[in-house]
């Protein structure tokens, strides 16, 4: 499993694992305590071109809605079947098999963008 | 995500007098009418189905609860609220209204009678001044005592079918002498105990569509208790159950939450409480006039709607007749026990008739769904 100290984080409480042109995207164990028990994930097509800032995807516990947003531009080259199916996986493992969609930009320098946070930052905003 | 993160606290917050129990627990928090009470203490859906299977424990004293006192309590009480107040016995509860002139709802409540001369008035902690307020403004020109006791009242529910089992192994209680043993007290009735020598009252009421008990009792007695019975009820699967499981168990029980079914705005034929309005009893009461004349023709109507697949409605989202708006939803939510969405909503009477197809907007997709009689899910009696 990847160690998520070495992702970068958004904001809205997403997490990405960055790897070249792609990065693997999913929500927080904050966010995911947050929804309380995830029951209905909905994610983007395979080959749909997502925009920073844009809803990408539902994540629906028994209590709330979430939204996914689109971390930077780009395309969707996969999406989790798995947590469709199995959406407690995100409250099991949200950042291992709970994740949600992998994508893949133009250029890897998006990533470098100050709206990405590391780990670091990351927990000081959650305070946790 | 849209979740936004830890904020900082108000200092009026209120605190439970279970708090650190439910913090040393693991629980998150939410803010309830100032309060900051349980959410879950984990999986909302294992704390919904432990109701369902075997047994919950809520924390729920943040609720406002009022004694009713004094040689004319039945009459204030007949005057003050909706039902009919005269023919509760000692130690029964009713369910009951609190209507403003309007016959708007300004809290739905139970009554419990729970002494010779005595009454209890249990509301929602959201509308705990209003309540207060009503009560000691109607209580002029009777000879009554209307005193808030929420400051120094616990209240601990336990639901779920082995709930019985569980407080009749629970060390340290002791029925009053006269009393009902707890397999004795039926459903909207009480009894006394002492619990290590202090005061506890128990009715056998709840918010969850199960059997159950609330307890009543002393601030400063609630964490002892809360310990005893969850020692005796881990065995039986007893385990601790937040405000989200209970917000799906009263949903699936089709009970109304104040806020949600239930406004100043909505008048109690509109919510299908009439039966808690008792037109017969003699004399006034408060809302009388605006409740016998009823809703205005074509006001809108408590239904319930059951849709197939997951996604469920909100609280807010229109309830649609070919594409025209109808209704809008007041609950709703992915049912854990049925594994279907269900929902409340208040919709033109036109469409109120059970087995009509409507859909709802969730957030621009078009959810076909159908009006269904409440509850949604009635457990089997024994």
């Amino acid at each position: 499993m990847a160690d998520k100290t070495t992702f970068k984080f958004t904001a809205e409480h997403e997490w990405l694992d960055i790897d070249g042109n792609t990065a693997t995207i999913g929500i927080t164990d904050f966010a995911a305590d947050k929804l309380g028990d995830v029951v209905f994930v909905e994610l983007p097509k395979v080959g749909s071109s997502i925009q920073s800032g844009k809803v990408v995807g539902e994540i629906e516990s028994t209590k709330s809605v979430g939204e996914l947003f689109a971390p930077v531009d780009g395309t969707v080259v996969a999406a989790n079947g798995e947590v469709t199916g199995r959406p407690e996986l995100v409250n099991e493992d949200p950042f291992g098999a709970g994740w949600m969609i992998r994508i893949e930009v133009a250029d890897a320098t998006v990533f470098d963008s100050a709206e990405l946070m590391d780990f670091d930052a990351y927990v000081a905003l959650v305070g946790e | 995500m849209s979740d936004s993160p830890a904020q900082e606290r108000p200092s009026d917050e209120r605190l439970s007098p279970l708090h650190q129990i439910h913090v040393d627990g693991g629980a998150t928090f939410t803010d309830f009418a100032g309060w900051q009470m349980p959410v879950s203490y984990g999986s909302d859906l294992a704390e919904h189905h432990a109701v369902r299977n075997a047994a919950g424990m809520f924390d729920i004293s943040h609720m406002a609860e009022i004694g009713v006192t004094g040689p004319q309590a039945i009459e204030f009480l007949e005057y003050a609220l909706a039902g009919k107040m005269s023919n509760l016995a000692l130690m029964q509860a009713k369910y009951s209204l609190l209507l403003d002139e309007n016959a708007g709802i300004i809290d739905d409540l139970i009554v419990y009678h729970n002494a010779e001369g005595e009454y209890l008035i249990v509301a929602n902690a959201g509308n705990h001044d209003p309540v207060v307020e009503a009560l000691t403004a109607r209580a002029a020109g009777f000879d009554v005592r209307v005193e808030d006791r929420s400051d120094t009242t616990a209240l601990i529910a336990v639901q779920g079918p082995r709930a019985l089992e569980i407080l009749e192994v629970t060390d340290g209680f002791e029925i009053m002498d006269g009393q009902a043993s707890l397999r004795d007290v039926k459903y909207y009735w009480t009894t006394a105990a002492r619990f290590n020598g202090n005061s506890v009252y128990i009715a056998r009421t709840g918010y969850t569509g199960e059997d159950g008990f609330e307890l009543y009792l002393d601030t400063k007695d609630a964490p002892e208790l809360w310990h005893a019975l969850m020692r005796a009820g881990e065995p039986f699967g007893l385990i601790p159950a937040g405000l989200a499981s209970r917000d799906t168990l009263r949903l699936e029980a089709g009970m109304p939450l104040y806020g949600h079914e239930l406004g100043r705005d909505i008048l109690p034929a509109q919510a299908g409480l009439a039966r808690a309005v008792h037109f017969t009893k003699d004399g006034d009461f408060v809302g009388r006039a605006a409740a016998e004349a009823g809703p205005p023709a074509g006001a809108r109507v408590l239904v319930g709607l059951t849709s197939e697949g997951r996604r469920a409605g909100r609280a807010g989202y229109p309830v649609l007749h070919e594409g025209a708006v109808v209704g809008t939803v007041t609950s709703g939510a992915l049912s854990p026990t049925l594994g279907h969405p269900i929902a409340m909503a208040f919709v033109d009477p036109e469409f109120s008739a059970p087995g009509t197809d409507l859909d709802i907007d969730v957030r621009g997709t078009s959810v076909p769904t159908t009006v269904t009689a409440l509850p949604f899910y009635k457990r089997e009696k024994n």
